[in-house]
């Protein structure tokens, strides 16, 4: 029963990150019908960003605290930037091009990016500095730790704000008009591509908190850390329903649990044959399952009503 | 108030617009009658910068075919788009919103909603209501209504008619009547010639692309040869 909770709390901890990632497919592929494979990428720039400067204000002496504040801001403002690029630069004169062709220039920018991370930061993993103490709590024979708490509060917190921005404000509105009916949202003197590009830089700032997240919570980044990520994060939207907000949410917390629980039960399954690090497994044969019973996802709409 | 003049439409290699001239006055109803594929939607379009097309056009003096398609509406211009185009997962409230999207004076856009829900007490009861979830002719009130509410100077219909119940079909000219009774100045496109010619001032026919007659709505619907053609008689 002990692991049984315990891996609950990990899961959740590790599925508010694929949620805040997830968020970032399904904002675009609500929109515009693409899935922004470069997006995992967008996660680990955001990672190697924050090391950088936090390390850089650190050994200048800022208070660690202060120097990781500093780290989340610059990594968000890069991805933003970074998001709004891959928009304007890559996806946008694809625009109207059969699906496939963004697609693909998708697996691209995701290849040249990671290319780019290890041009900059090497191929050698990157230690992340300890930007909270090192507090642990327990809980009815659970521990967890403060950086665990912090993910879990701070990601509950930007979803909910994410969720007012869509449901609550004209910005948002004007983003559900368009992913229901671009040419009519237009005539209503909606700025097609700002809404676009907006989509693109919100997903963008969330994959950059995510990245410092996981940095935070394996105390490690590299250049490669993105792909699986993204890809995982990726199920996480599937499993909720791709272009629903509240899918990406449910699928990216559930899938951390799943995979949480997996890798706590996976010894006693096989009897020792395979350890917990087979975990990378749950989180496909959660993709394969649900493409294959229920495509359109747990809180999926049924396709084809793009009026 | 809009000047069209020789507008050319082609889509890949059919020409669906051939170099049309019309105007309308301000405070006027004109109709653009016509069959199926004969060019009026496209001719809306291409006023509405949805599609591309060659020549003049003109609103309030001001050149207006080379700007963006999310301009239109802020030069004055509304279009109830064929097929009425409601967002169907937006409330019919949001919906309505969405149509005042280029004003910021919130309390007379709370006004002007309430003013709608005047005009079309339906919507009214089903404010809260998912648009997917309405009937056609309430959907097209509700495009009506939206397209309103952004206050233009212009207001475009593109076949209100289609596809509704004739009691809905009565309805909804009636509002449109009204609206035009308001000083509203309407291009209105129209299948249901009869109707289109019994609530505009003027008229043009446009047949594969070109316009054939023009002339006063009264006349027109006397003339044998649109009698003929599209009253059926």
């Amino acid at each position: 029963m002990d692991i049984f909770l315990q891996q609950i709390i990990n899961g959740l901890v590790q599925g508010s990150i694929y949620a805040l990632v997830a968020l970032g497919y399904t904002m675009v592929y609500g929109i515009m019908g693409l899935i922004n494979f470069a997006h995992g990428e967008v996660v680990m720039i955001g990672a190697l960003i924050s090391i950088t400067v936090t390390s850089t204000l650190a050994a200048a002496g800022m208070p660690l605290g202060l120097a990781g504040l500093f780290g989340l801001v610059a990594a968000m403002l890069t991805c933003m930037a970074l998001g709004w690029s891959l928009e304007r630069i890559a996806y946008r004169p694809l625009r109207g091009s059969p699906r496939l062709t963004p697609l693909i220039t998708a697996i691209g920018m995701s290849i040249v990016l990671q290319n780019l991370a290890m041009i900059f930061w090497g191929r050698n993993y990157m230690t992340f500095p300890p930007l909270l103490p090192k507090v642990n709590f327990e809980f009815a024979g659970t521990h967890f730790t403060l950086v665990q708490v912090v993910i879990v509060l701070l990601s509950a917190a930007l979803m909910a704000g994410l969720v007012f921005l869509v449901y609550r404000t004209k910005l948002g509105m004007a983003m559900r008009a368009t992913a229901q009916n671009p040419a009519v949202a237009s005539l209503m003197g909606v700025n097609i591509n700002r809404v676009i590009a907006s989509a693109f830089v919100i997903g963008s700032a969330l994959a950059a908190v995510a990245g410092v997240m996981v940095g935070s919570y394996y105390e490690i980044a590299h250049y490669q850390m993105g792909f699986m990520l993204g890809l995982k994060a990726f199920t996480a939207a599937v499993l909720g329903g791709i272009g629903n907000l509240a899918g990406a949410m449910a699928g990216g917390i559930l899938l951390g649990i799943i995979e949480a629980l997996g890798a706590g039960y996976i010894g006693d399954f096989t009897g020792g044959f395979l350890g917990s690090h087979y975990q990378d497994i749950f989180a496909f044969v959660v993709l394969i399952v649900v493409l294959m019973f229920k495509p359109s996802g747990l809180f999926g709409e049924k396709t084809g009503d793009r009026a | 108030m809009l000047e069209v003049t020789g507008l050319h439409v082609a889509y890949g290699g059919i020409q669906a617009v051939r170099s049309i001239t019309f105007h309308v006055n301000e405070g006027e109803t004109v109709a653009l009658i016509g069959a199926n594929g004969a060019g009026k939607t496209t001719t809306l379009k291409a006023i509405s910068r949805m599609v591309g097309a060659t020549g003049d056009v003109h609103f309030c003096g001001e050149k207006i075919l080379g700007i963006s398609p999310h301009e239109i509406i802020r030069k004055g211009i509304a279009l109830v788009p064929e097929g009425r185009g409601v967002f169907p997962r937006l409330s019919v409230l949001e919906n309505l919103r969405m149509g005042a999207f280029v004003r910021d004076d919130k309390a007379a856009i709370a006004d002007d909603i309430e003013r709608m829900y005047a005009y079309f007490p339906r919507l009214k009861e089903r404010a809260d209501q998912l648009a997917g979830t309405l009937s056609g002719g309430e959907q097209q009130m509700l495009a009506i209504g939206r397209a309103l509410m952004s206050r233009p100077k212009m207001l475009l219909l593109d076949e209100p008619s289609m596809g509704l119940a004739p009691i809905m079909v009565q309805k909804i000219f009636e509002v449109v009547r009204n609206v035009a009774a308001a000083g509203m100045t309407i291009l209105l496109i129209e299948q249901n010639a009869k109707l289109a010619l019994e609530s505009s001032q003027r008229a043009y026919v446009l047949e594969s692309g070109e316009i054939t007659l023009n002339g006063d709505s009264a006349e027109l619907l006397h003339d044998p040869k649109v009698k003929a053609a599209y009253l059926g008689e």
